[in-house]
């Protein structure tokens, strides 16, 4: 079946299987930041952008993002940089493999809500799991990515 | 795995129903419990492009269309105002943002899940199913109709004066619920939803004066519900802490009275 989306603000056409997972779609247009974790929509490794919204790209068939607007972290790259350096100051990167789903969702709550407490942070991002860092280093870094501009007031 | 031999985005009701009459086409909502499985269809019907994915709010009851998201339902301002709270309270432990930006209010109803959180919700509120043919279908009444052909369009809310609580107990933050108690009044009646027996969620309806003699009410409750056991919890653990929740939902809706 035929597709029609813009991934990354690049528009494409393309012909796909209709059982085709968004994830495995983006990852054959070079999205490797995309992984396959619980494949139970359960750990949020595989969150990206749809239409501004965070999704789970292993549950979304491709065929839902015709005529979307899809966003992975190859399209956020200087913002998740940025967050990725507060991460890292923190310890809060440990092995690595959920950085790229959880920094889409940080991204996403940054985007849609004000100056969130501790608690929505916790309750927006606990669709994301990590087993390394126990999350509190992630928390400081989310605080202090927040925060970012407010210190230099 | 879920294997796909076409993907139709209808254009209209009429075609998705048609389509829907054959045993090895679905209509997907948000698909998550669909994928889980190992399914053949033949034709994926998709409603997306039908404008079913809205909220909105007349003078007289909230409409949910079916492809509208557990996401819109927990930031919806005007159905948590009318609820107090507890349309968020009932989908806020589910997975996460991204889980509940993917999954339909369509597909949790339709479902009727023995696990939903949202189907026990609404099964305690003055509410009714919109379905393509059957016609409009009391949430009570269709929790016990058979699975059939036909196209679940909306959820309508009637905005009949209300005190809702929702209560739920889960063994880890984000799995499903081991059991989930709604408890609401209107129309002068108590009714007691209760789902994840772990079987589908019913609702009993009682008078108010029921609640003068809790011990009573939650012995009626552990009564009158038949409860189960499966891995997350044994049926004796779940009448247990039905009893308990019910006890505290009626005290949060004597809050919300004090409030009000």
């Amino acid at each position: 079946m035929k597709i029609h989306l813009w991934l990354n603000g690049k528009e494409i056409s393309d012909e796909i299987s209709p059982d085709m997972p968004l994830l495995e779609y983006v990852r054959t247009k070079g999205c490797y930041s995309v992984k396959r974790g619980c494949e139970t929509s359960n750990c949020g490794l595989c969150t990206v952008w749809m239409n501004k919204k965070p999704v789970l790209s292993c549950s979304v068939l491709a065929a839902r993002a015709d005529g979307k607007e899809i966003v992975t972290l190859e399209g956020v790259q200087e913002r998740a940089a940025e967050f990725g350096t507060y991460l890292a100051n923190q310890g809060g990167e440990q092995c690595g493999f959920c950085n790229p789903g959880f920094i889409m969702n940080v991204l996403a709550m940054e985007d849609e809500l004000n100056n969130p407490t501790e608690e929505e942070i916790k309750a927006y991002l606990s669709g994301n799991l990590c087993r390394c860092s126990g999350y509190e280093s992630q928390l400081r870094a989310i605080k202090n990515y927040l925060n970012r501009n407010r210190d230099i007031e | 795995m879920l294997r796909i031999r076409e993907y139709r985005r209808v254009e209209s009701l009429e075609e998705a129903y048609e389509l829907n009459q054959k045993k090895t086409n679905r209509i997907i909502g948000g698909g998550l419990w669909m994928k889980i499985g190992d399914r053949n269809l033949m034709t994926a019907i998709d409603l997306s492009g039908l404008g079913l994915d809205q909220i909105s709010e007349t003078e007289d009851e909230f409409v949910i269309g079916c492809m509208a998201t557990l996401r819109d339902l927990e930031v919806h301002p005007g159905l948590n105002a009318y609820t107090d709270g507890a349309v968020k309270q009932s989908v806020c432990h589910i997975v996460g943002v991204q889980f509940r930006n993917c999954a339909t209010v369509g597909g949790s109803i339709y479902g009727r899940f023995g696990f939903s959180d949202v189907l026990t919700l609404f099964a305690a509120l003055d509410c009714y199913v919109e379905l393509y043919k059957g016609g409009n279908v009391p949430i009570q009444e269709f929790i016990h109709m058979n699975y059939d052909n036909d196209i679940l369009v909306a959820v309508h809310i009637v905005k009949t004066p209300v005190k809702i609580t929702y209560l739920s107990q889960r063994n880890t933050a984000t799995d499903f619920p081991v059991i989930a108690v709604a408890v609401s009044e209107y129309n002068e009646k108590l009714h007691v939803s209760i789902g994840a027996r772990p079987v589908r969620a019913e609702t009993l309806t009682l008078d108010l004066s029921e609640k003068a003699d809790m011990e009573h009410l939650v012995k009626k409750v552990q009564e009158q519900f038949s409860f189960g056991s499966n891995r997350r919890g044994s049926a004796d653990y779940r009448r247990h802490i039905a009893g308990v929740l019910v006890k505290r939902a009626c005290a949060a809706n004597e809050q919300q009275e004090d409030r009000k």
